[in-house]
């Protein structure tokens, strides 16, 4: 076994530490060339990362890099360096720990390149970027090791594959260097390692001890859920019950919205003002501080938060964490839980509490999986192709590169394992070139080759390709303040779509807050406090995340049982009418029924594909519909059902549902959606063919942008195969239009379809009624809903 | 009807929904910042690499409305090209589209601050044109009245939708940017909101032009 440096284990032993197996182990392992280790929160995950680096050191002469630390957040980082200090300092190691972030001044990033620290922590951004410069290949020259921290989170979007190629790099600037990754528990760790590994490298698992099951069960309320939407207000009281018994609680939401809806309700029911704060991802980075530090210093007694809240740092004494509606995702359910009792070996607190009726199933379901240890999780699809154009721009800044080489690096990256070489060379074609079919930039190439290598045409390019580096793609938000003195006092931020659609004297929700929208001045919207104000507009968006396959086929198996002796008795009641009338959905049938309603027919399709996949089925039946002259109204759409109104009876649905009708319908006129049209922003983004929108240069005035909706339209009629409109149909096999699970569907129900007609609602699309987000199925629609605005405000100005 | 129908210094006036202009009396039709080659000048100036197909979009639009209008004049109210080095890098065949609609057509380029004047394309040249009660420019001179101008792209949001439009009141009329790849300017922006006069109605293009009261 490899000892520890006699000045740690000294420091360890005054302590009474001992290290856990698992830090053993990657004590052990440390010469491998990739190692994944597999621990639950609070298992000393980091440090065991650390360890080897800190033995390697110890003896003070290794110059340079050696180490950098990688996590997806910024506040990680920062926390990390001081903890690791710690026992650095403690032990008298002669090791230089330095962070380097988005916030790290200039001067000091400056200084960074030039004399390097030992050990650099950073997030996946900051190291692509420092990897574009010039003098990279100095700086990583030593460099020995990488930690990923927090990779499970990674590995789900695209700052994951950009980080496997920015490791590529390295691994091409620092021969022999090693990678460690650090993990909470996953559905599919070889998949993992997979991704993490230089291919074709070997990568260890190390498994820590999962600590005892979670103590996790449904909050019991004295009222019933009610039978449709979301927030769980009615719980209220029985929460606050929670939060006086507990030291502090942590109550997640799965949406900002309904976290400022909750958050303002409790505060109206908390009469003995006992300390809660909320935290998401839309409020001032000033208040999100204040309401940490409350955290830390054990002020607060609840804190209504987000996913905001999910990753990485120990917020201190949580001894419960609530979650509010269905958790949608195991896994994250299992994360979001193991922030409660963050030390090794206690068992985390967790409550559910379903936000309607059908949530109550859904709640049911994720507690049986998380007792069973089952967890969700979609396989990764390849690595997407516009991070990869960005990745060979932000390689042409750093020097000229050779394209062979490049793509025997790139298909070192485990997402791109499998790239093809006619794919790599498209992406290429897009970087130099633009890649288009009918007129080339021959003049003005992006990259030239010279000499057989690659390089920028105009070297001044560099600095606009490097501000535009990074996948995370912001919403273009716009700041809200107080309106006064000195621009105010900075509330937080919503999105610039939200913001156009308020007027002056609409009331919503921020901060906690009810405060009145005043105006847009200089890109900030100013407001005033309007307390003890119902919000009028209650919502701004928010992630809408759908229900894992796993949820769902449980619910499904759920479904089959006679009884449900586990489930409350209102919720079993209501499944028991549902067979008596009509029947369930099952796994491997589609349950269609069709009954009048209120004057209008109703067609109600149980897919069980989650919400965006349900969403996107209503519009490609509408659409069908529409050609079938069976005028179609509006549909609204769940994690398991699509509810379409209608003027006609629909007779025989199963025409309707022909996969290869409703393929050519996402090929065709789909394409022409608002969907498709942010899914091809997002990837033209990050391909570098637009530019972000940096908030300094638009209060300018000038827009000197205009909406990428332009592109797209343009691109569709003049360059229907152009590689952009490749990566935007790929993309939407996923994410907001989710075809994949509508394949999915099909693949499992293969044309067996229960098409019920019935007298009246059913018991299972009755909640669909009362359901929010309804939508008006197109055609004439937005230009009724403009022209009527418009004539109603010229007859406000009497003018008409 | 789809347009908006006006009147400035007695001339009767038509905002088509496309951001053209038209002048029945005159079989006129007045279009704005055409900004062709703009995609091209982005490229040369090391930024990304547009679908440099904006400019055969604008002309193909262009070509609907002289074809729709039957109009026998066309002014263009200046950044018609995106610079200067853009009116000579225009392809071939855009070259000669754009000769084919100039042909048999009283044609004013008028110059814009991007570009002084295509003085390879024919037609005539000028800073600005007076025609009848009218006069036409790029930017909008405070002090003038019954005056036609662009240079500002206005755009406006209406039900939740922003789209370029037409700026009107009593002595004058701002025209949105004519040209495909060309952003705008919120009609709230100060610049605009002082050179329009009480009662100024905004006219969103789209599908129908709809007039409503300029935001402020």
């Amino acid at each position: 076994m490899t000892p520890l440096p006699p000045a740690l284990l000294a420091w360890f032993t005054a302590r009474g530490w001992s290290l856990h197996p698992h830090q053993q182990a990657m004590l052990a392992r440390a010469g491998g060339p990739a190692t994944l280790l597999i621990a639950p929160t609070g298992g000393g995950k980091t440090l065991a990362g650390f360890l080897p680096t800190l033995t390697e050191l110890a003896e003070g002469s290794h110059c340079g890099l050696h180490t950098l630390y990688i996590s997806p957040l910024k506040a990680l980082a920062a926390d990390i360096r001081r903890n690791l200090r710690t026992p650095v300092e403690g032990a008298g190691l002669p090791v230089r720990i330095e962070d380097r972030t988005g916030d790290t001044p200039h001067s000091r990033r400056r200084h960074q390149r030039a004399d390097p620290p030992h050990i650099l922590l950073t997030t996946p951004e900051s190291l692509a970027l420092l990897l574009s410069y010039e003098d990279a290949p100095r700086i990583f020259a030593g460099l020995r090791r990488v930690i990923v921290d927090e990779i499970h989170a990674l590995a789900e979007s695209k700052r994951g594959d950009q980080l496997m190629l920015s490791l590529a790099r390295l691994a091409t600037l620092a021969p022999g260097l090693r990678r460690v990754g650090l993990s909470a528990t996953v559905e599919d760790p070889p998949a993992l390692a997979r991704f993490l590994a230089r291919h074709p490298d070997p990568c260890a698992i190390l498994l820590a001890d999962p600590g005892p099951d979670p103590d996790i069960a449904m909050l019991e309320t004295d009222e019933a859920p009610p039978w449709a939407g979301g927030g769980g207000r009615y719980a209220i009281s029985a929460i606050l019950d929670e939060i006086r018994r507990h030291r502090t609680t942590l109550i997640f939401h799965n949406t900002r919205a309904q976290a400022e809806l909750f958050f303002h309700a409790l505060w109206l029911a908390n009469t003995e003002n006992l300390p809660i704060g909320i935290h998401h991802g839309s409020l001032a980075r000033e208040q999100r501080e204040r309401v940490e530090a409350a955290m830390v210093a054990g002020a607060l007694r609840a804190i209504v938060c987000t996913g905001s809240l999910d990753l990485g740092i120990d917020w201190g004494d949580v001894d419960l964490v609530i979650q509010v509606g269905a958790p949608k995702n195991v896994k994250r359910l299992v994360q979001r839980i193991g922030r409660a009792n963050h030390r090794y070996n206690a068992p985390s607190k967790a409550l559910l509490v379903p936000a309607n009726r059908f949530e109550v199933v859904e709640c049911r379901a994720a507690l049986e999986a998380v007792r069973a240890r089952t967890l969700d999780g979609e396989p990764r699809g390849p690595g997407p192709r516009d991070v990869l154009c960005q990745h060979i721009l932000a390689t042409a800044c750093a020097g000229p590169f050779d394209a062979d080489r490049l793509y025997a690096e790139v298909t070192t990256a485990g997402p791109y394992a499998a790239l093809a070489r006619a794919q790599f060379d498209a992406c290429l074609d897009f970087a130099a070139t633009g890649g288009y079919a009918l007129r080339a930039y021959d003049r003005w190439q992006r990259l030239m080759r010279t000499d057989g290598l690659w390089h920028l045409r105009d070297p001044r390019a560099g600095a606009t390709i490097r501000m535009n580096m990074g996948t995370i793609l912001d919403s273009e938000t716009l700041n809200v303040r107080l309106r006064g003195r000195q621009g105010g006092v900075p509330l937080g931020e919503i999105e610039e779509d939200f913001a156009a659609t308020l007027t002056p004297g609409d009331t919503f929700l921020i901060g906690g807050e009810v405060v009145r929208y005043e105006g847009l001045r200089e890109m900030t919207v100013e407001v005033s406090r309007q307390p003890g104000c119902e919000p009028k507009i209650a919502t701004f968006w928010g992630t809408k995340f759908a229900t894992s396959t796993l949820l769902t086929e449980r619910i499904l198996d759920m479904f089959r049982h006679n009884a449900w002796p586990d489930l409350p008795a209102h919720t079993a009641r209501w499944l028991a009418l549902q067979r008596e009338v009509s029947r369930l959905p099952e796994r491997d049938r589609l349950l269609v029924e069709s009954f009048p309603h209120d004057g209008r027919e109703h067609l109600c399709t149980y897919g069980f594909a989650g919400r965006n996949a349900q969403q996107t089925l209503g519009l490609l039946l509408t659409k069908r519909m529409e050609e079938e002259g069976l005028h179609p109204l509006g549909f609204v759409a769940t994690d398991y059902a699509t509810l379409i109104w209608g003027l006609e009876p629909v007779t025989d649905p199963a025409p309707l549902f022909d996969p290869d009708r409703l393929r050519a319908g996402l090929e065709g006129w789909l394409q022409g959606n608002a969907v498709m049209k942010r899914t091809f922003r997002g990837a033209a983004i990050i391909a570098g063919l637009i530019e972000r929108s940096h908030q300094g240069r638009r209060k300018t005035g000038r827009q000197a942008t205009f909406s990428s909706d332009i592109l797209y339209d343009t691109l569709r009629r003049f360059d229907p195969d152009h590689l952009m409109l490749q990566i935007t149909r790929e993309e939407a096999l996923r994410g907001l239009v989710d075809f994949g699970r509508i394949e999915e569907m099909f693949r499992r129900v293969q044309g067996r379809i229960d098409a019920l007609s019935l007298p009246r609602v059913t018991p299972l699309a009755a909640p669909l009624f009362l359901e929010m987000g309804r939508i008006p199925v197109q055609g004439a629609g937005r230009e009724r809903l403009a022209a009527e605005a418009a004539a109603r405000l010229m007859a406000e100005a009497g003018l008409a | 009807m789809n347009d908006h129908a006006f009147t400035l210094a007695g001339a009767g006036l038509r905002a088509l929904p496309s951001g053209a202009l038209f002048w029945p009396e005159m079989a006129l039709l007045c279009v704005s910042d055409l900004h062709f080659g703009r995609s091209e000048r982005l490229a040369r100036r090391g930024g990304g690499l547009l679908p440099p197909y904006e400019t055969r979009e604008t002309l193909a639009r262009l070509d609907a409305d002289l074809e729709c209008s039957a109009a026998r004049r066309v002014v263009c109210l200046g950044d018609s090209f995106d610079d200067a080095e853009a009116a000579g890098a225009i392809g071939d065949d855009e070259r000669l589209w754009l000769s084919r609609m100039m042909a048999g057509r009283e044609w004013t380029w008028i110059a814009g601050n991007h570009d002084p004047a295509p003085l390879a394309l024919g037609g005539g040249h000028r800073a600005a044109l007076r025609l009848g009660p009218l006069s036409f420019r790029h930017v909008a001179e405070p002090a003038e009245r019954a005056e036609v101008s662009g240079h500002f792209h206005p755009k406006a949001s209406l039900a939740g939708q922003s789209r370029p439009c037409f700026l009107i009141d009593a002595d004058r009329v701002i025209l949105p940017a004519y040209g495909t790849f060309t952003g705008g300017l919120r009609c709230t922006d100060p610049a605009l909101a002082r050179l329009m006069g009480a009662g100024a109605l905004a006219v969103l293009t789209g599908r129908r032009a709809l007039a409503f009261p300029m935001p402020r």
